[in-house]
């Protein structure tokens, strides 16, 4: 029993670094980290048999790529099988990849923290829109960038500008958050699952108006759990109040940002 | 000689106590009567598909069932995912900290109840005559033994005792644009074979100079998309009546059938006739976009299926006009058709206080009354598990009102229905064993390899297929399963050796007695 308890699975989801940050105060990186850890600047130069984000971009579908990108955010580390896998959000200094299911024990998963540097082989997917590494696995490099969230507020409404920054680190400003509709049917500012049929703990869904259309923002449960500020902060939402936000550009049939940050205006 | 007895003893004490690493609960004895004056909490591990009806379902079970029994409050716990459940048990059971009840499934529970005790044998609570199925002091109208589904019923039995009831049913079929498949030229006929899905499928991958697809005019179309492989690779080899498992646990997999399985799926995949979910995303989404002929889906998943569909995940710009018609599964005999009986059970389990473990028995047996089962059935493809629920009025009413509107009423959902209801002499369900799970997955991992193997340029032959099978068996440890896990075998290995150490001693207590009576007779 032991060795069935030991092998079989539990999802670890640990709430990621500084993706989650705070509520109410937006967190601009800065030369130096929060944490006062000095970040290197790179110039994003390749090593040998390493694509760049353009390359990369251009292979195809199915193709396998071998990447340096630097981790933004963990979703969470488990295991499947008795094989660790986890979830990344990475960016170099031209773009952004998401690593889903990476291989990787639970040692490794806990030595990478916000900006650190690696070196990914895995296969260019896509799943409902969704650009993504997937069977990958991936090597710790000297190196350190974490990226600065682009504003992506002018060009939100614009899904073939927009597409081009899929999960790269942004800010979006000036929304206003606006009704969904709950379990019971009525008003809410946010859901518990995408249709209120959840529970505190799972994802949260919430709409935002831009320039007269309207979104769906995500708080991932797994990057930004129940206690993470991001999902107070949500939870304490009313309609009509304007935000800013921040996250990453998550794609899922249309854009679906994952955010991290919101600040009540 | 009397050191060797105590050794013994304390072997088997040793072996008794130490089988799990953990302090086991006793037991479950049936209490004479259930404590009403007595306050309990019972925590239930609930299972949605993310569907606000379904928890509106439960929700109202609890609140009825507790204006019931104000002695008994429910807590329950949402997921919308059995694999998040299982492992959760599975991590609760070491710290004996388990739900007392949970929808789970049988296979889950082959592995949970290689714990002591951990899950409570229901026959004895089933068979009581106060609180038992149809009991003389259950509150509420209880359905009797006789009127569960005896097939469902059937699936809860482990090792000759039912660890589980039924829940639910579903199964899976074939969700298709019929206006693309007779567009195509064919018809549609009453059961369709896997040749005829493949066709159809091929055919529908001819394309215009200018690279849209022929068929939608569009940039994308899968024909063909699969959603539980796993599901996929278990129907096929069953209606083959090739090699899976067997009872007592032994892996049967890896045989010429699945090789010859998995060679004609990748041909399909590199002709691009064929994707799964796993690699491509969800049928729903797809067949709804006009972008694909034929969605296998779960019963349970079609109100996510056609052009009314009440539940989507796309834009409504995005979705396309269609004609929806649903098959049983493909078959490669259509006139002895084989689908998958699955959808969840609730097993309970056990507690030091007897009287917890009626609390939670009264509740898991409310989720078979007959508002429970109608409502919840209504909800998705779901069809109930009793006879009782399914003869009532309102489910009756509920079946003959199909189509009045796209969402209690939603014609697929209820045609998906009424193809299981119709069909449950022809469904099966897989042995289970601990290890059942691993094999399982293992299934559905060789169509997903292959199809990315295919995908990303390999050459997928008979090489290939070898080295999968060895690959997976690594994986999901399938090795190591057989003859040393089964619990459909009479007793499971540790009981076996624990069995063995008795009988041992009781021989040693003998030889001793004997030998004092021996020497006592000389003196």
């Amino acid at each position: 029993m032991n060795k069935i308890l030991s092998t079989v699975l539990s999802a670890a989801v640990v709430a990621s670094l500084a993706g989650c940050s705070s509520a109410t105060t937006s967190s601009k990186k800065s030369a130096t980290s929060e944490e006062g850890t000095s970040i290197v600047a790179e110039d994003g130069t390749k090593s040998e048999g390493v694509m760049t984000y353009a390359e990369y971009v251009d292979a195809g579908t199915d193709s396998e790529v071998t990447i340096e990108t630097y981790v933004q955010a963990k979703q969470g580390w488990w295991e499947d099988n008795g094989v660790g896998k986890a979830t990344v959000y990475t960016q170099d200094q031209e773009g952004a990849y998401f690593l889903y299911d990476v291989e990787m024990s639970e040692e490794d998963y806990d030595k990478l923290t916000e900006g650190t540097k690696i070196k990914v082989t895995g296969y260019k997917s896509e799943w409902s829109g969704e650009v993504e590494i997937t069977d990958a696995t991936f090597e710790i490099e000297e190196g350190n960038y974490v990226a600065e969230p682009v504003d992506l507020t002018k060009i939100f409404s614009d899904e073939n500008e927009l597409i081009k920054h899929q999960n790269e680190k942004f800010s979006v400003n000036g929304m206003t958050v606006s009704a969904s509709k709950d379990a019971d049917g009525n008003d809410a500012a946010y859901l518990y699952n995408y249709d209120g049929s959840g529970t505190e703990g799972d994802d949260l869904y919430f709409n935002v108006d831009l320039d007269g259309k309207t979104y769906t923002f995500t708080v991932e449960s797994y990057l930004c759990g129940k206690d993470s500020d991001v999902y107070k902060a949500v939870e304490n939402l009313k309609i009509g109040d304007t935000i800013d936000c921040e996250g990453f550009l998550y794609w899922y049939n249309g854009v679906n940002p994952h955010i991290t940050s919101v600040t009540v205006k | 000689m009397k050191n060797y007895v105590k050794s013994l003893l304390v072997a088997v004490l040793l072996l008794c106590s130490g089988c799990h690493g953990k302090q086991s609960t006793g037991a479950f004895t049936m209490p004479d009567s259930f404590d009403t004056s007595k306050q309990y909490e019972v925590t239930f591990w609930a299972k949605n598909d993310t569907n606000k009806n379904q928890t509106a379902v439960y929700q109202q079970a609890i609140d009825d069932f507790e204006k019931l029994y104000p002695n008994i409050k429910i807590n329950m716990r949402l997921y919308t995912d059995y694999g998040k459940i299982y492992n959760d048990v599975i991590t609760n059971i070491s710290t004996n900290t388990t739900p007392d009840v949970c929808i789970t499934y049988p296979d889950h529970i082959a592995t949970y109840i290689s714990g002591n005790n951990t899950v409570v044998p229901l026959n004895t609570l089933m068979d009581n005559e106060k609180y038992g199925l149809g009991g003389s002091k259950v509150k509420f109208d209880s359905v009797k033994k006789d009127e569960i589904i005896p097939e469902y019923l059937q699936e809860c039995e482990l090792n000759g005792q039912y660890y589980a009831l039924p829940f639910m049913r579903s199964s899976e079929v074939v969700y298709m644009n019929a206006d693309y498949v007779h567009a195509l030229g064919y018809e549609i006929p009453d059961v369709l074979t896997w040749d005829y899905i493949f066709e159809v499928a091929e055919a529908a991958t001819k394309k215009n100079a200018d690279g849209t697809y022929a068929l939608n005019g569009q940039k994308i179309m899968i024909p063909f998309i699969y959603k539980s492989t796993d599901n996929m690779m278990i129907q096929m080899l069953k209606q083959k009546g090739a090699g899976y498992s067997d009872e007592n646990g032994t892996i049967k997999i890896f045989n010429d059938d699945t090789k010859e399985i998995l060679g004609e799926i990748a041909q399909h995949v590199e002709s691009g006739a064929f994707s799964t979910f796993k690699i491509s995303s969800y049928p729903a989404n797809f067949l709804n976009a006009g972008q694909c002929v034929f969605a296998i889906d779960s019963t349970a998943g079609s109100t996510w299926m056609g052009t009314n569909a009440p539940l989507s995940d796309i834009a409504e710009e995005n979705k396309v006009n269609f004609d929806t018609e649903v098959r049983i599964v493909p078959q490669y005999d259509v006139n002895h058709p084989q689908m998958i009986s699955q959808g969840p059970s609730i097993c309970v389990f056990n507690k030091e206080d007897p009287n917890q473990v009626v609390a939670s028995w009264l509740f898991a047996q409310y989720l078979l009354s007959d508002k429970v089962q109608v409502g919840y059935s209504e909800t998705e493809g779901y069809v109930p598990v009793t006879s009782k629920a399914r003869n009532t009025e309102s489910y009756q009413s509920y079946l003959a009102e199909e189509g009045e509107d796209n969402d209690s009423h939603y014609s697929v959902k209820i045609e998906a229905t009424k193809l299981l209801l119709n069909n449950v002499e022809n469904t099966f369900t897989t042995p289970v064993f601990n290890g059942s799970t691993s094999l399982r997955d293992a299934a559905g991992q060789m169509i997903e390899d292959v199809a990315k193997g295919i995908r990303r340029h390999k050459k997928v032959d008979d090489t290939f297929i070898e080295n999968e099978f060895e690959n997976v068996k690594s994986l999901y440890r399938l090795d190591s399963i057989k003859g040393t896990t089964s619990i459909n075998s009479p007793f499971p290995m540790e009981a076996k050796l624990l069995l063995a150490s008795l009988v041992l001693a009781w021989i040693g207590i003998i030889v001793v007695i004997l030998l004092r009576k021996y020497r006592k007779c000389k003196i």
